[in-house]
């Protein structure tokens, strides 16, 4: 049976090969420890090599040279306690916590990364003046330290990247909380200033804004007010069709103004069916309708 | 469940109480289209403020409805679509085209007066 035989062999096979890796790890933490006592004892030369490189290479440009000398420390610190303990928790939540700190003050992601692969080389090469003469032993060295050092500056690249993304993300629910009003300037005439970009879920959002605005006030006609968009899609623009038709089911008639003239090229190329809508060149001009059709006029007093 | 249909000067008013079936519906439809002319109405209002759902036979038979009277000479107003009903509607492509819609009863009256104070 050779499938029964195929089987075994891959048994055995694990077996030594598993052995040999807990036979294998077993100096690689020892030398780990030789390395961390190594970097203990240096702390001080180490970390100002390391900031005078990250001066040469104009990296953190944003920051005093005393600020970077703290962060450099801490950073030192955290970065030597990761290569001792094998746990990055600790650097982790250090890499996110400064990422938190920097990235209001505009440090760019290719510093953060650059700083930290500075301490890399600035560690290695250390290590190689220490033991150049035990060129077995460097090597040995440099394979425990290269796969936990890459980890590190992983760990805090990713870290910085993460805030930076929560950063975004939370601004850009700030953004969508700002939205748009629907505000009643006469009776029953509602305006709606669309102001900015407006993505699907935006779209949906103000459309269910407009038809219970126009519920609550009782409104007859509406003015939508795009000046302030710049650009519009295919599926966008429907989905405005969308609302006015929606509208005039609830009985408001509505009023497109300050369609610009990039969209309306794009509108008539792309080939979305306007012909249902009431479009005026400004703002003034369609308030001015919407009161002819409510019936108002506006006289002067004088 | 019938629709009661009632008459408010020269106007009918029907207002749709529950969910209707597709049976319903139609018997509304011919229950409108007779009474339009024996009670010598000049506009009939659908009220439809109860609906939660109008699908493509609802909204269809609407049509009809309209159509139909403007036959027998008289203007119809679907009064009282939801909001949600509204853009769900809109979505689907049932936009009741050439029917005047309003908000809800007082508006529908108010707009077949204001055409039938114009019309004469």
């Amino acid at each position: 049976m050779p499938t029964r035989e195929k089987v075994t062999t891959k048994e055995t096979a694990t077996g030594p090969s598993y052995a040999a890796d807990l036979a294998r790890s077993a100096p690689t933490t020892e030398l780990l420890r030789e390395l961390v006592a190594h970097l203990r004892q240096n702390r001080t030369l180490l970390r100002e090599e390391w900031v005078a490189r990250i001066s040469e290479a104009r990296l953190l440009t944003a920051m005093t040279k005393e600020e970077i000398f703290n962060e450099a420390t801490s950073v030192y610190d955290s970065y030597v306690e990761a290569l001792e303990t094998g746990t990055f928790e600790a650097l982790q939540a250090y890499a996110r916590n400064l990422s938190e700190r920097i990235i209001p003050r505009g440090v760019e992601t290719h510093e953060v990364v650059g700083i930290v692969l500075l301490l890399r080389d600035v560690l290695a090469r250390s290590l190689f003046a220490k033991y150049q003469t035990d060129f077995e032993k460097l090597n040995r060295i440099l394979d425990a330290y290269e796969p936990a050092a890459n980890r590190i500056a992983n760990t805090v690249a990713v870290g910085f990247v993460q805030e930076r993304e929560r950063v975004i993300r939370q601004q850009q629910e700030a953004i969508r909380e700002l939205s748009t009003p629907v505000l009643q300037v006469r009776e029953r005439l509602l305006i709606l200033p669309i102001i900015g970009v407006i993505d699907p879920q935006r779209a949906r959002q103000l459309t269910e804004q407009l038809l219970r605005g126009i519920r609550t006030n009782r409104a007859k006609v509406v003015v939508i007010d795009i000046t302030g968009v710049a650009a519009m899609d295919a599926t966008v623009a429907n989905h405005l069709v969308q609302t006015v038709e929606a509208s005039r089911l609830l009985g408001a008639t509505v009023i497109v103004t300050g369609l610009s003239p990039e969209i309306a090229q794009t509108l008539v190329t792309i080939g979305v069916d306007l012909g249902k809508m009431n479009t005026v060149g400004d703002l003034q001009g369609g308030i001015e309708q919407a009161e002819r059709l409510l019936g108002y006029k506006v006289v002067p007093t004088t | 469940m019938e629709v009661p249909i009632l008459k408010q000067g020269p106007f009918l008013i029907a207002t749709i109480q529950a969910a209707l079936s597709d049976a319903d519906l139609l018997q509304l439809r011919t229950a409108l289209v007779h009474q339009v002319v024996r009670s010598r109405s000049l506009g009939v209002i659908v009220d439809v403020t109860a609906m939660d759902v109008m699908d493509s036979f609802a909204s269809r038979t609407l049509l009809e409805i309209s159509h139909m009277i403007r036959l027998r000479g008289a203007d119809t107003v679907i009064v009282g679509i939801q909001p949600e009903v509204a853009f769900a509607m809109v979505q689907l492509g049932l936009t009741l085209e050439d029917i005047p819609t309003a908000l809800d009863l007082e508006e529908g009256l108010a707009h077949l007066q204001q055409k039938f104070q114009t019309a004469h």
